[in-house]
């Protein structure tokens, strides 16, 4: 990897910029400044909706009968919808102005084939919002991860596309020559994603495979949404932001290749472990188990690296509304990744699938991390794109405050709770029914994790939507907004 | 600077490709071609043999392959659901049933699927082959349901599939299933009450009003006929019950 790998040039764009170099970066930010803003607007509005549906998923589960009588809202729909309008709504458009944004941004061109942006922007809500719609209405394919029905797959596809082909076109005009480790995962995510998304559309639901093999796509598919795509961006961000904003370079640039290449080799075997104990060949559990154990080295790796960069530097992180995020993300990443590969080994996972704490564990990586991230990222790329700042400091922090806290009580909750579920479901002298009903306290706490989250994102919107429309002269605030004043 | 891309490239599609084909491929090819057998297999000398049998022809002695098709008269497995069930299969995926209950039964000794009666052995893959959409599911908010044909619960026909489906509290206290109430209709008794209506207690409180009785719509008779063909009491050449 010699020839992509060069030791830090003098012109490295995370350091602080030149002069010169800080109106490439500004022209740069306007020229992408139309797209960027359209999905990061549309993801917020999904984060909004997925939120409205998740508690309603959350209070059906301790209070069965909630809403009970409105079949578009059954539990086993407006769960789908939930995942859908957060992953594919959500996450999808933040990570699609995070890649265009840092794509163009590193590799110093400006706009090029907006169009594309655009076709992909209008391609991809249209598709998640008649594919949210088509789930509500009963039209799901009860499939994890692609429950929209299929024939939204063609818009989804179409929009990965655009996306991916934007960002090679972008990556091969390059102007700089130094290759960013944040540009590999953006180049490895657009690439993968396209490609699991329409192998597991075609092997589940346009020309089934035969018996378990599509139970092995599919979670094959729906970890590496995870793994090769939610997860490089993410890190493409962390390793993006958090030497921009403390200005200095990052710590060690060959771990952080060891870092990518081993997250590329093994991250993509670990979606086997949801099928431990499952009907298929021992083997392939095997293999799984083996990715998934062998990804301690990417993490483990990442962590460190991420760590000695911030060491030292606590108070600026702290001040920092796009750090105080993304650290928090970081550091979830590492935790999350750990608890993970521990729950592929089979004496946990014995215990803990089947039950909450999964679900606790794929909110520990999606929100805790993903998400966290992508907050910080938006936090630190608005007052670029707008050319204004933040409108209020305090609403950062009741945001920051809601989802920290908030997310942090429902993975504790649902760890628990899913952890002692599993061992009572495995004792067959406990009835099944009692395994359920020693469930419901931790659901209710659930249920209260996902009130916080929601008043965080609701304060994330009133921000966001203040500074968008600019009310109350925000245009004409000095200075960065920061979150305490020491640094 | 393009030579930066190309290997760049090339490393990211083969660590994709890498997987893909050790898993999926794989995976094609291992279970791809199974087909559904007798609970045994027998070669030429009678002796069991596990998968594909293999016969000498008698013209030429070239061997051929026979799936599974030995002792003549013994029924085949799995068996593909029909009719009204294979229309309550979609009812249950359209309801999103699999995100409370899965559909597999994991070994004895690993968990306690056996003892709770969710089957009498290891699910394998063969026993799925023959399903257009394969439902294994992740989650036991509920119990299994793999073979709930063949449970207690079954053995009237689906009366207590219905009355549970139209509200579960009523039948299991503390239950956190959804009701699917809307899947049933109420209506006014003329005369006699519809030999279909569910037998709810008329003194409790989830009864209809006096002079009305809940009837299932389509969609719930072919929901509970679903439930009612999940039955896994056949053995497999390569999955015997557990003694």
């Amino acid at each position: 990897m010699s020839t992509v790998v060069t030791a830090p040039s003098p012109d490295e764009p995370i350091t602080s910029p030149l002069p010169k170099e800080r109106v490439t970066l500004a022209q740069i930010d306007k020229s992408v400044r139309g797209p960027a803003i359209l999905f990061i607007s549309t993801a917020c509005a999904w984060l909004l909706i997925g939120t409205v549906f998740a508690l309603i998923t959350a209070f059906k589960a301790h209070s069965p009968t909630f809403l009970g009588n409105v079949e578009w809202l059954t539990f086993g729909r407006v769960r789908a919808a939930h995942l859908n309008s957060v992953a594919f709504g959500w996450s999808n458009n933040a990570a699609f102005a995070v890649i265009l944004w840092l794509m163009a941004r590193l590799s110093k061109v400006p706009m090029m084939h907006g169009g594309l942006l655009y076709v992909a922007g209008a391609f991809w809500n249209v598709g998640v919002f008649v594919g949210v719609i088509g789930i509500l209405a009963g039209q799901s394919t009860s499939v994890e991860w692609l429950e929209m029905p299929k024939y939204v797959a063609p818009l989804i596809a179409i929009a990965y596309v655009c996306i991916a082909v934007w960002g090679v076109q972008v990556f091969v005009h390059r102007r700089q020559h130094f290759v960013y480790v944040s540009q590999w995962y953006i180049l490895a995510a657009i690439f993968w994603l396209p490609w699991l998304y329409m192998i597991a559309q075609i092997m589940i639901l346009y020309f089934p495979a035969r018996g378990v093999t599509q139970s092995l796509t599919n979670w094959w598919f729906a970890h590496n949404v995870l793994g090769l795509w939610l997860s490089p961006i993410g890190l493409a961000a962390a390793y993006y932001f958090i030497p921009k904003v403390l200005g200095k370079p990052i710590h060690s640039y060959y771990l952080s290749v060891l870092g990518f290449w081993s997250l590329a080799l093994f991250y993509n075997w670990a979606g086997v472990h949801h099928l431990i104990g499952g009907p298929l060949p021992v083997w392939m559990v095997t293999a799984g188990i083996v990715g998934s154990v062998m990804m301690v080295i990417p993490v483990i790796v990442t962590a460190v690296n991420h760590h000695l960069t911030v060491v030292g530097s606590f108070k600026q992180v702290w001040a920092s509304p796009t750090l105080r995020f993304i650290v928090f993300g970081a550091m979830s990443y590492t935790l999350a990744s750990l608890i993970g590969s521990l729950m592929a080994i089979r004496d946990v996972n014995e215990i803990t699938h089947f039950t909450h704490f999964t679900v606790g564990h794929a909110h520990h990586g999606v929100y805790a991390f993903f998400t966290m991230v992508m907050f910080g990222s938006i936090y630190f790329m608005m007052p670029r794109l707008l050319k204004r700042e933040w409108p209020s400091a305090a609403l950062i922090k009741i945001h920051f405050w809601s989802c920290s806290v908030g997310i942090t009580v429902m993975v504790v909750a649902l760890s628990i709770g899913g952890w002692i579920q599993g061992l009572e479901m495995n004792n067959p002298e406990i009835t099944f029914i009692e395994t359920v009903r020693n469930t419901i306290p931790w659901l209710q706490a659930r249920s209260v994790s996902g009130v916080m989250l929601t008043v965080g994102h609701i304060a994330f919107g009133l921000n966001f939507a203040w500074m968008l429309v600019g009310f109350f002269g925000a245009s004409e605030k000095k200075g960065p907004t920061l979150l305490s004043q020491d640094a | 600077m393009m030579k930066n891309f190309y290997t760049l490239f090339f490393g990211i599609f083969f660590a994709l490709a890498f997987s893909f084909t050790g898993l999926i491929v794989s995976s094609e090819i291992q279970i791809g071609g199974l087909q559904p057998t007798t609970s045994t297999l027998l070669d030429d000398e009678g002796n069991e043999i596990l998968g594909t049998a293999y016969f000498k022809t008698l013209e030429d002695g070239e061997t051929v392959e026979v799936p599974g098709l030995l002792n003549v008269g013994e029924p085949m497995y799995p068996q593909a659901p029909l009719g009204l069930a294979q229309r309550g299969k979609q009812i249950y995926i359209e309801q999103g049933c699999m995100y409370c209950h899965s559909q597999q039964v994991r070994e004895k000794g690993f968990g306690a699927d056996y003892e709770r009666g969710w089957g009498e052995r290891q699910s394998v893959a063969r026993d799925y082959i023959l399903q257009e959409r394969v439902l294994l599911g992740t989650m036991r908010t509920g119990p299994d349901l793999l073979n709930v044909g063949d449970r207690g619960i079954s053995q009237d026909g689906g009366k207590w599939h219905h009355l549970h489906l139209y509200s579960p509290q009523m039948i299991i206290e503390g239950s956190t299933m959804p009701p699917f109430a809307y899947l049933y209709e109420e209506q006014p008794i003329n005369g006699a009450s519809s030999p279909d209506a569910l037998a709810i207690d008329p003194t409790s409180k989830y009864a209809p009003e006096e002079g009305y009785e809940i009837v299932p719509s389509f969609e719930a008779e072919a929901l509970v006929a679903y439930l009612l063909s999940l039955k896994f009491n056949y053995e497999l050449p390569e999955s015997k019950m557990v003694e």
